[in-house]
């Protein structure tokens, strides 16, 4: 580390209250930023659940649908139409929807109710126990067992309960990528089960899972759903819509970018102020050091590394902390939904580099207008 | 071999424009050489601060020149002239000036620092200083665990440790009593001073005027005569 920067370096961490001061705004600022957008970022996750479980290149749905939660049927021939494009590999109808299930205790729970292809089980999930097999058997469904499995009284293999009137069986229990966003717990079952054992509309099919023969043919079948007057979206575009939905109609999003703003503000104030009262206190020797034959550049340099130091230090201090808050909540609250993402990461290290970007401007432009002179006139 | 150190030639430094115009002082011309100690005295307001901010390189004069070891230092960009002063002049603050968050070490090491030395060859050569005045064994305290004394000797180590030619000290013996005032004028004059460095202290402590060579008085911005010449010996 050249000399002028070990200097700046001692002039601060040797400054123990400020530097903690410090500290602990651009802590707490990438603490609330990370956290809010990471409970945000393990919403949007568990809103898009169904998706990312079932997997499937292509879903083709009602083009008004902006959730996959809020199914608009197909018609059967869609189904058929969509089998016949040139570059489908195959295609097979999936069912989403809910039920209500009588537990054993007389209890009431809702529950996702997810009909997987009777021919093919496309989207099936993995099994912790029982057979996927079973699910053929008379009355079966499988049980997931994420966050909300307790809600089912934790059912075992042969656990029964009454849906709409009828038996059902848990024959397997299964594991699955991402647990749902609204708190209830899903069962898998057949496709035909689904539709005899929960009332349905004139259509029935809620989303039809396309593989396309190449990646090629993908938009090739997007422009053939859509000319059906149908929407086909890649998986991922299907994530990104609901994720959109979400941030700009549900007023989730405008909520998270008043918080991180907020947060911002919080760490801007603290820091800000606390580096700017530690600049204005070391004024007088940043003058002395100017008189000796320190460069303004050679100040700067120091400001800016300061100020650098604070908010890596800062920022790592916070993202450790969140990190840690987050794995204790989920360790006690299983229903708690937050991942720090990439882009979380990113979006607050941004503003903590703009906070100590904003810091040391203020710091640097107070350094360069004092005069050495001002220091032998005392 | 004592030759001329500094020279200033109809220096001048004015505030205001117009009729508002002030000058701080006002067509001053001197030299100082080196191999002598040159107080410049005055009451407060007389300009000599400004005009030793001019000679230092620290303040533009609005007129005249000011030649330090034949070079022109108001003609050197500011970057020369920051790296100027860093080599050729040592300055000892009134108050000092020095970093509480540092060691006495570290501070006395910032000039060697600034000229991109090497950190721990920086410090060792600080730690020889602070045993030239007294102090090698407060090396690693703070400043502020020393007293005012103190605090100046390791400005005056500050000064010295990049081995300037000119030393500029202000009101070297404001902040202190008068003994230890004298004591430390004294060291100035029996330690610091040599053929090779010309030395300027600008005062109005005239407890402190035998350790002077020469004596230049200043009124109203203008040097308005000579308190004592140089002596052959002291």
């Amino acid at each position: 580390m050249p000399g002028i920067l070990k200097i700046a370096y001692k002039l601060l961490a040797n400054d123990r209250a400020r530097f903690v001061a410090l500290l602990i705004g651009i802590t707490f600022a990438v603490f609330l930023m990370i956290a809010v957008t990471s409970m945000f970022s393990g919403t949007l996750k568990r809103a898009s659940a169904t998706v990312i479980n079932i997997g499937g290149s292509i879903w083709v749905m009602d083009p008004s649908i902006q959730t996959v939660a809020n199914t608009i049927p197909l018609p059967d021939y869609i189904l058929d139409e969509v089998r016949s494009i040139p570059g489908v590999k195959y295609a097979v109808p999936l069912y989403a929807g809910a039920a209500l299930l009588k537990l054993h205790d007389g209890a009431y729970q809702s529950a996702n109710i997810v009909g997987l292809d009777d021919t093919s089980l496309f989207g099936r999930p993995a099994m912790l126990s029982g057979n996927i097999a079973d699910i053929f058997a008379e009355s079966a469904f499988i049980a997931v067992k994420d966050s909300e499995f307790y809600k089912l009284e934790n059912p075992t293999i042969g656990t029964d309960f009454e849906i709409n009137d009828h038996r059902g069986v848990i024959v397997g229990i299964a594991k699955v990528a991402s647990s749902g966003l609204f708190g209830v717990p899903t069962l898998y079952t057949t496709y035909y089960r689904a539709l005899y054992y929960i009332p349905n509309m004139r259509f029935t099919i809620s989303y039809i899972l396309v593989e396309p023969k190449t990646s090629a043919e993908v938009k090739a079948i997007k422009q053939q759903v859509a000319a059906a007057g149908y929407l086909a979206l890649t998986k991922d575009e299907f994530i990104a819509k609901i994720s959109n939905f979400y941030k700009y109609q549900t007023g989730f999003g405008v909520n998270l970018m008043l918080m991180t703003v907020i947060s911002f503000i919080i760490g801007l104030s603290i820091s800000g102020q606390t580096f700017y009262t530690f600049i204005l206190e070391n004024l007088e020797r940043f003058g002395a050091l100017k008189a000796i034959g320190a460069t303004s550049r050679d100040l700067v340099y120091m400001i800016l590394f300061q100020a650098a130091f604070v908010a890596v230090t800062g920022f790592g201090i916070g993202v450790g902390l969140c990190t840690f808050i987050i794995w204790l909540a989920r360790a006690y609250l299983p229903d708690y939904a937050a991942i720090m993402t990439f882009p979380n990461l990113s979006l607050a290290f941004g503003m903590v580099v703009v906070i100590a970007a904003i810091s040391s401007y203020v710091g640097v432009r107070k350094v360069l207008t004092i005069e050495p002179f001002d220091i032998f006139r005392g | 071999m004592p030759g001329t150190a500094i020279e200033a030639v109809g220096l001048s430094k004015w505030f205001g424009a117009g009729e508002a115009r002030t000058y701080a002082v006002k067509e001053v011309s001197f030299q100082a050489d080196f191999g002598e100690i040159l107080y410049v005295v005055g009451p407060s307001g007389s300009g000599k601060t400004t005009m030793l901010s001019m000679i230092s390189g620290i303040l533009r004069p609005n007129a005249g020149k000011v030649t330090i070891e034949g070079t022109d230092i108001w003609s050197l960009s500011d970057d020369a002239l920051a790296a100027f002063r860093l080599r050729k002049i040592g300055f000892v603050f009134q108050d000092f000036h020095l970093f509480p968050r540092l060691t006495t070490a570290e501070n006395v090491a910032i000039p060697l620092i600034l000229q991109d030395r090497n950190w721990d060859e920086a410090i060792a050569e600080a730690v020889k200083d602070l045993e030239v005045v007294g102090l090698k064994d407060k090396a690693a305290l703070p400043p502020v665990k020393l007293s005012g004394g103190e605090q100046q000797r390791v400005a005056i180590a500050r000064a010295i440790v990049s081995r300037p030619d000119i030393l500029i000290l202000d009101e070297p013996t404001a902040s202190l009593d008068g003994e230890t005032g004298r004591t430390i004028v004294s060291f100035v004059r029996q330690h610091l001073l040599s053929d090779r460095r010309c030395i300027v202290i600008v005062t109005h402590d005239s407890r402190i005027y035998d350790f002077a060579d020469r004596i230049v008085k200043m009124e109203d911005g203008r040097l308005t005569g000579v308190e004592r010449e140089k002596l052959d010996a002291q």
